[in-house]
């Protein structure tokens, strides 16, 4: 008697469950979409002037070409994979080294006083500085090539990792690091057992922030210093008034962006489960 | 008796904890003066002995346990336990705060092993141990959950099971049901004593609660308002179980709560007076 009942009920969660889920989805796409729409629909009408503003189904077309279209019908035809594959490489080392660095010398300034006393006025004092200004010394130093991307991206996405984790670090509750010298730990254990995981939440909320920084530098360091990726591929376009191919580039990098944002996330929601509901 | 017998230089058996002319004073920046926090303690914690430590607020009860824990320097006298004198925090000294200061995100399991994994013990035995911890505390099933998803109560048996594990010579409890609800702070009255007479440890537990101090205590210790020095110390001669409700038990609670009225009247006093002399 209480078995059917309860597998209808059942059921009828499913349904309502992937009603839920529908539901929240066709929120999430309805903005987008509608911009779309106004967008395609101010095209057709010749609201829009075609020179300067090329419709979505353009700019779909020019994307489609330059991602599989043959190589050599048009410069660009069948080099996106190339271009988006150099500015991701770029951008994954570039952020990588500024991680590395971020989190060990955040580390430092968030623990002892100092390291934070000595340093910390130094980052403060470079860290307005746009990251554009250092453009010059990047080309004059590692040339026209990955280096100076590296180099930009690394330094920009540095800050915002350094600057969290040495908050997170230095916010670390007193009463867990006497919990934890009460449970007889070993001095040098303090920082990879309490400190760092204490911060996380702050560690990666500085590499989301510097994920985001590393794509906006990436195609900066493209169109100034080096001679490849998106954001060359954006400039060149420019010069030949491909306003489509730049959209086209700028939906790809919004896109590849969002992506690398969504796995730190992922990894993040890994390591802070415990966070949740806190 | 073997203890006198034997002249030998091990301390006796029955003074684990021995202090003695413990002072603390520290500037206060905001008044600008200097408050004596504890002002010559003496005090000996038997064997066994279950001590209860009763004060105004702002007396220097948790001051005393921080001393004793090594969480803070004391300006005059020494805290021995067996002989020695403490000059750090260990393991030797289990801590349960009032506010649980579990490792979030560490699961149930993972914060009563994380003593037994700095010692480096193996991980079948520590494993074992903890599981036998555990169950002592009535925390089986919970291993996975984090310290977000338990009540009070319940984090508070984690905090205890994580101090026990490691077999400490005393436990140091800072006022650890004062966050609970009543009733569970009953329930874990009960539950305390019962770890308690099963595994006879020393234990000194800070109250602001004389109910609390009474039912617990082998003697409680009643501490004077600022400058923190003990006023008397009394034996609780009731058999346990102790029944709260009973004649004797009131007779005792009313015996310290007149001892500790003037106390508390004279906290009252210095922090509304201070400074400004009345005349």
């Amino acid at each position: 008697m209480t078995a059917i009942p309860a597998a209808a009920g059942a059921a009828s969660l499913n349904v309502a469950r992937i009603f839920a889920s529908a539901h929240f989805a066709l929120r999430r796409i309805a903005g987008p979409a509608i911009v779309l729409v106004l967008w395609q629909l101010a095209s057709t009408r010749g609201w829009l002037d075609p020179r300067f503003v090329p419709s979505p189904l353009t700019v779909l077309h020019a994307l489609d070409e330059w991602m599989f279209g043959p190589k050599g019908a048009n410069p660009y035809s069948g080099t996106w994979f190339a271009h988006a594959g150099n500015s991701a490489y770029r951008v994954v080392v570039g952020f990588l080294m500024a991680a590395v660095a971020g989190v060990i010398i955040g580390s430092l300034i968030g623990w002892f006083r100092l390291v934070s006393d000595i340093v910390d006025p130094v980052i403060q004092v470079l860290r307005p500085i746009p990251i554009t200004a250092w453009v010059p010394f990047a080309v004059i130093f590692f040339g026209i090539r990955d280096g100076s991307a590296f180099f930009l991206i690394a330094l920009g996405a540095f800050f915002p990792i350094v600057v969290n984790t040495a908050a997170g670090v230095a916010g670390t509750p007193k009463l867990l690091v006497r919990a934890a010298r009460m449970l007889g730990i070993r001095p040098y254990m303090l920082l990879p057992r309490v400190v760092l995981p204490a911060a996380m939440p702050f560690i990666f909320t500085g590499l989301r922030l510097g994920i985001g920084l590393a794509w906006v530098l990436v195609i900066v360091a493209e169109m100034m210093a080096v001679k490849s990726g998106l954001g060359f591929a954006m400039w060149d376009a420019y010069y030949f008034l491909r306003l489509d191919i730049i959209i086209a580039a700028m939906l790809s990098v919004g896109a590849l962006g969002f992506l690398s944002d969504l796995v730190i996330r992922l990894i993040g929601r890994r390591f802070l489960r415990w966070s949740r509901g806190l | 008796m073997s203890g006198f017998a034997s002249g030998q230089k091990r301390p006796q058996r029955d003074r684990r904890i021995v202090v003695r002319g413990l002072r603390k004073r520290f500037m206060d920046i905001a008044r600008q003066e200097e408050v004596v926090a504890l002002d010559g303690i003496d005090l000996d914690i038997g064997d066994d002995e279950f001590l209860t430590v009763l004060g105004p607020s702002g007396c220097g009860k948790t001051t005393l346990l921080n001393i004793i824990a090594s969480f803070e320097n004391a300006t005059g006298g020494e805290v021995r336990l067996d002989g020695e004198i403490v000059r750090k925090p260990g393991p030797d000294r289990g801590v349960v705060f009032q506010e649980y200061a579990l490792f979030p995100w560490l699961t149930v399991r993972q914060n009563i092993e994380f003593g037994l994994r700095e010692r480096r013990m193996p991980r079948a035995e520590r494993r074992e141990c903890v599981q036998r911890q555990i169950a002592t505390v009535g925390l089986s099933g919970f291993e996975q959950r984090y310290p977000h998803e338990l009540s009070g109560g319940m984090r508070q048996r984690v905090a205890l099971a994580r101090v026990l594990v490691n077999n400490p010579k005393i436990l140091l409890m800072d006022e650890p049901f004062a966050a609970l609800d009543a009733q569970t702070r009953s329930m874990m009255q009960q539950e305390l004593l019962g770890v308690w007479s099963a595994e006879r440890r020393t234990a000194i537990f800070i109250t602001h609660n004389i109910e609390e101090a009474v039912l617990l205590g082998d003697r409680v210790v009643v501490m004077t308002a600022r400058p923190g020095r003990i006023k008397e110390i009394v034996a609780i001669e009731l058999a346990r179980p102790r029944d709260v409700t009973s004649a004797e038990f009131n007779q005792t609670r009313r015996r310290i709560a007149s001892l500790l009225e003037d106390e508390v009247h004279a906290a009252f006093a210095a922090a509304r007076g201070e400074g400004s002399p009345v005349q």
